[in-house]
């Protein structure tokens, strides 16, 4: 067999030639029109019916600011309620237990299965049920003056929350390979250690994007609570409007500032994620 | 009169319709190195995780340092042992997985240190110490501060037997060390096997690496559809099988 040459001749050198930059006509076109739409958007909210001076106004008075702060502070607990009782609901969801497993199933079903707004009406409205409630013997009050706004909120969005977010954190244990189970075992540990040492710090990595996305939900599903006095941001740009009818100045302030919280959240996931990314190489190097 | 650090007596474990071991007895020895060699479906690591009750037994018993695991017996009848005790019986012995399984989210430091501190509730300082000690002994004094990602498999491998050797287990299960290893890095973890046996360290190693078990195995045990075919000393079993299921089987692996 004859030896093969060095290389074979009839290929040019392209050495030192970038590939030339594509046109883009398309995008080029597709964004002016874009653009356009949007003028014509402006212009037409700019001359509609709209005091643009009520909602700069409005933007920063002081029951507006109370009320998004109030919609902080509601979000924020109702999540954390989530989270402790979807931690403890996949846990059960998971266990070997009948009994607890058929308890996280039938109540994942039940705040799954009815409309957030009617939870919150049935636990503001308790008192129809139970005049009063207590503890039999030690401690009793009448169920009006104990289910505020602010609690009927809290327990109905955390509660309800609660449910999806055992869904999610399931999801996220589930993820988590069971050979880690079985060496956390091999080291002597019990399955509850396991899953606080072991399971539960790697499956938080998969569930972050899903529950900063709850998140986000539920801060807007705060405004459902308007339905029953409590005084979140919407709640209060309707009572404002209710007295100076200024109906979509006021809506306007609102979204605004739905739309200001839900930009700042996002920045904030992203440290979280980078947070609960140890150990992953994307981040390690 | 010395007795086994483990036996197994009339083990069966079934999977399904599966039976993965037919009433299975074994003794294993303080201080011996036992290979169990067999084709994969054979039961040697269905065998091994029953050893630390990974797997649970259907019948039979498995007594581990004169205890009964899994079970106590009372008036003629067995009573299975609450989580909390069976995990405490799984301190005497150390696992050694096929796919390494480190904790991804601790450094090998930490993976090193979770089980004394967190389990056996020792001082966080003394078992440092300890641990890098270990690190050192696997050769990997540099890297306690690596995550498992930014390890090799051997490597891995390596930090995950010293995690194994940190809870002071009395014996070592190792279920197929290599068999996920590039070819390159089999060399480094047998190296560790072998420092580890000639220390005087009990082990049960399901291994396909017959060069190792013929170097190392004071027994090597030939399993087959469940059951223990072939019982010796390496160079018997290895060198001269008696049974021919045996020898189909080495003369295909070699």
């Amino acid at each position: 067999m004859k030896a093969a040459p060095a290389l074979a001749e009839g290929f040019p050198d392209l050495s030192g030639m970038h590939v030339a930059r594509e046109p883009h006509w398309f995008r080029w076109l597709s964004a002016a029109l874009i653009v356009v739409v949007l003028v014509a958007i402006a212009r037409a909210f700019a001359g509609g019916q709209i005091e643009w001076s009520y909602v700069s106004r409005f933007l920063t008075a002081k029951v507006i600011l109370e009320g998004i702060v109030n919609t902080m502070v509601m979000a924020v607990l109702a999540m954390a309620l989530g989270i402790v009782l979807g931690v403890v609901v996949a846990i059960m969801r998971l266990s070997p237990n009948p009994v607890l497993k058929s308890v996280a199933a039938g109540y994942t079903w039940l705040f799954r299965g009815t409309p957030l707004i009617l939870q919150l009406l049935l636990w503001f409205n308790l008192a129809l049920v139970f005049p009063t409630i207590g503890i039999p013997g030690l401690w009793s009050a009448r169920a009006v003056d104990v289910m505020t706004p602010f609690l009927a909120a809290l327990l109905g969005l955390g509660i309800n929350q609660g449910a999806y977010t055992s869904e999610v954190m399931r999801a996220g244990m589930l993820s988590v390979d069971i050979g880690q189970y079985e060496a956390a075992q091999a080291i002597g540990m019990g399955r509850l250690r396991a899953l606080r040492r072991i399971i539960l710090p790697q499956a938080m990595r998969v569930v972050i994007p899903p529950i900063g996305n709850e998140f986000i939900g539920l801060v807007k599903a705060t405004s459902l609570a308007s339905v029953i006095q409590y005084p979140e941001v919407l709640h209060n740009a309707e009572n404002i409007y209710y007295a100076n009818s200024r109906v979509i100045e006021l809506l306007i302030v609102a979204g605004l500032w739905y739309l200001l919280v839900v930009s700042i959240l996002t920045p904030l996931q992203m440290l979280l994620e980078r947070r609960f990314a140890r150990g992953t190489l994307q981040f390690a190097r | 009169m010395t007795k086994p650090l483990v036996a197994i007596r009339s083990v069966s474990k079934h999977f399904g319709e599966f039976q993965a071991l037919k009433t299975v007895s074994l003794d294993v020895w303080p201080g011996e190195v036992m290979c169990l060699i067999g084709a994969s479906g054979s039961g040697k690591t269905t065998l091994l995780r029953c050893v630390n009750q990974l797997t649970t037994i259907d019948s039979g018993g498995i007594w581990l340092d004169g205890e009964l695991l899994g079970v106590r017996e009372e008036g003629g009848r067995l009573y299975r042992l609450t989580e909390r005790q069976i995990a405490q019986q799984r301190l005497k012995t150390g696992m050694v997985f096929q796919r390494f399984n480190l904790f991804p989210h601790k450094t090998a430091l930490e993976n090193i240190i979770e089980g004394p501190v967190q389990v056996q509730g020792r001082k966080s300082d003394e078992v440092r110490s300890e641990a890098i000690e270990l690190l050192r002994r696997v050769g990997l004094a540099t890297k306690a501060d690596s995550y498992p990602a930014q390890l090799s498999g051997g490597q891995q491998q390596r930090v995950a037997i010293a995690r194994a050797l940190a809870m002071k287990p009395m014996l070592m299960l190792f279920d197929e060390p290599t068999s996920a290893l590039d070819p390159e890095l089999v060399g480094e973890v047998l190296a560790v096997m072998k420092e580890l046996a000639q220390s005087g360290m009990t082990m049960m190693v399901v291994t396909h690496e017959l060069g190792f078990a013929r170097e190392v195995a004071d027994r090597v045990v030939y399993m087959d559809q469940g059951a223990i075919v072939e019982s010796g000393s390496a160079l018997d079993v290895l060198g001269a099988p008696r049974e021919a299921r045996t020898k189909a089987f080495l003369s295909a692996v070699i």
